[in-house]
């Protein structure tokens, strides 16, 4: 009999994680996220993990990537004010290429805005929240039972790909009980960082392999030397000026998540084959605009439902190559139109892209979405 | 039951609606094989602001997971009578509150006027269980449409509420049944 949990999207996530091996939580408590970490301090001491309440967001995440230094799965959770103060360290996680997951689960902005009410405002942060370029990866959940399974996702990516990886929940996932049928141990694929095939006397740290541009990574304690840096280093993880070791850091940086696409997109469709009005929707929205796509089926209306997981790689081929068989785009989101830009890029002028804005702490009602579908087709 | 069942708890912030939603979800989900989503809406505030909390039952997926119009409703203050009764589909069942509304309000559905506050205040003695009342209420509405068995609903209690108050607990939910039945 597989296990079935009538759990939070919060508390779906933090188990997911844990299940990811995820031994270390880092933060700082902030509505809609704090039970993320309420879960991880009851169950983490149980496995040998830690949790730590920080001092504040920044510490939290400091923390955090100081635990993956050391060899730990370590994830830190927020909402969208703890998002902005922790972009600063996030930003040294790319750079010093550090595994890590970072779950915001947003709420109104801006500010300390809305704490108890659901947006989207925070997606183009997640892409480009940090200054200095990078590559992204952030999922969408729209369900409990996907904050479990994406917490898996995301902790083997960061660790596949040793960067952060950002699980943008909002609040009416997070908060939101749903059935949660949880997946056998072992049934899924776990990942962990590759660790130095060198010895620690030939160890060079940031050399990576040719295969996938990422370099193998050492532990502190394990007797390997390294040096971590936000600067721009060379292959020893030393700051460096010159410019042939800087253009090769950059590039490898964003080569090795653009190489790699594919294995990273994940989105999902319902009745697109012959859609004239295509409707984009992530997040929870998706579950109103799923309803909606289904309701306009139903009056005849050839409507179509694309969900992206992954918000960043946004699946833009495949977003484009449905678009160029419909006559318009929709776009609903809890934000006063972001992922619309993305879309209207992907979809290049192959149909009309309309975006559709809901910015009073309230989820879409499909009613509205319907609505949007039937003036458009 | 159609492709969803939608059920909506409201009351003042305090009043346990969401964990009796929770229990109505618990229920569905551990005891019955159904599919259900809780959701709720609260201020910053612990006490006293409005507070209300949705059940979407179904035998297959679930789409949206709020309320749509509503097949039950459970309501125990004047202020969300006002403001959520509206809300209900035509025929539906509302169980409103005799202490808190005193006005049946104009609604195409069967209406319960119930002493549901002054059950637990009265009969238990101890106002927290108003909850546990109101879910006792619903699931004797519940059991009538076919949807759920009390029977269900008393286990998700009992194996929710705190040690050493399942008696207590389940006493009021008895009690809300029998003004039902």
């Amino acid at each position: 009999m597989p296990q079935i949990e009538f759990w939070q999207g919060n508390m779906a996530l933090a188990q997911g994680a844990i299940a990811a091996g995820c031994r270390f939580f880092g933060g700082y408590p902030i509505t809609p996220s704090t039970e993320i970490a309420e879960v991880c301090a009851e169950e983490l001491p149980k496995l040998g993990g830690k949790f730590i309440q920080m001092e504040d967001e920044i510490g939290g995440i400091a923390a955090a990537i100081g635990a993956s230094i050391a060899g730990y799965k370590a994830m830190t959770g927020t909402s969208g004010p703890g998002f902005s103060l922790k972009q600063e360290n996030l930003g040294l996680a790319y750079m010093a290429e550090i595994p890590l997951v970072v779950v915001d689960v947003m709420r109104g902005g801006p500010s300390t805005g809305l704490p108890t009410m659901v947006s989207q405002q925070d997606v183009m942060q997640a892409r480009w929240g940090s200054h200095g370029d990078h590559g992204t990866i952030a999922y969408a959940p729209s369900s409990v039972q996907e904050c479990y399974e994406l917490a898996i996702d995301a902790f083997n990516m960061a660790e596949r790909f040793r960067q952060p990886v950002l699980i943008m929940s909002d609040e009416v996932v997070g908060h939101m009980r749903e059935k949660v049928v949880i997946p056998e141990p072992g049934s899924y694929m776990l990942v962990d960082r590759k660790r130095p095939h060198a010895t620690p006397d030939a160890f060079v740290p940031y050399k990576a392999d040719e295969a996938d541009d990422i370099p193998p990574m050492a532990s502190f304690g394990d007797g390997y030397r390294w040096h971590v840096t936000g600067l721009t280093h060379n292959d020893w993880g030393f700051p460096t000026n010159n410019h042939g070791d800087i253009e090769k850091k950059m590039l490898r940086l964003m080569r090795k998540i653009d190489r790699f696409r594919d294995d990273i997109v994940k989105y999902e469709t319902e009745a697109v084959e012959d859609a004239k009005v295509l409707v984009v929707a992530y997040g929870s929205p998706a579950r109103s605009a799923l309803r909606a796509v289904r309701q306009a089926r139903e009056k005849g209306i050839k409507a179509g439902f694309f969900r992206p997981i992954t918000l960043w790689p946004f699946p833009d081929k495949e977003v484009g190559a449905l678009a160029a068989k419909a006559h318009s785009v929709l776009v609903p989101e809890l934000n006063c139109g972001q992922m619309v830009l993305e879309v209207e890029r992907a979809v290049a002028g192959r149909a009309r892209v309309l975006g559709q804005s809901l910015v009073n702490g309230e989820l879409f009602k499909p009613s509205a979405i319907l609505a949007k579908i039937e003036e458009v087709a | 039951m159609s492709d969803r069942y939608e059920i909506r708890l409201a009351g003042s912030g305090g009043q346990g609606v969401i964990l009796a939603a929770v229990i109505l979800g618990e229920a569905a989900v551990l005891h019955e094989g159904l599919a259900a989503v809780q959701s709720q809406s609260y201020g910053p505030e612990a006490r006293g602001g409005s507070s209300k909390s949705e059940v979407v039952i179904s035998k297959g997926s679930i789409d949206y997971p709020k309320a749509t119009a509503l097949d039950l409703q459970v309501i125990l203050t004047q202020k969300s009578c006002d403001e959520y009764v509206k809300d209900s589909k035509p025929g539906s069942v509302v169980i409103i509150d005799d202490f808190f509304i005193e006005e049946i309000p104009d609604v195409d559905a069967d209406v319960f006027h119930l002493p549901i506050v002054r059950t637990a205040r009265e009969k238990i003695g101890k106002e927290i269980v108003v909850n546990m009342v109101a879910l006792g209420a619903a699931a004797g509405a519940l059991e009538k449409k076919g949807i759920m068995k009390p029977e269900s609903i008393r286990k998700a209690i009992l194996a929710r509420v705190p040690k050493g108050t399942e008696e207590l607990n389940g006493r009021a939910f008895d009690e809300g049944y029998a003004l039902v039945k």
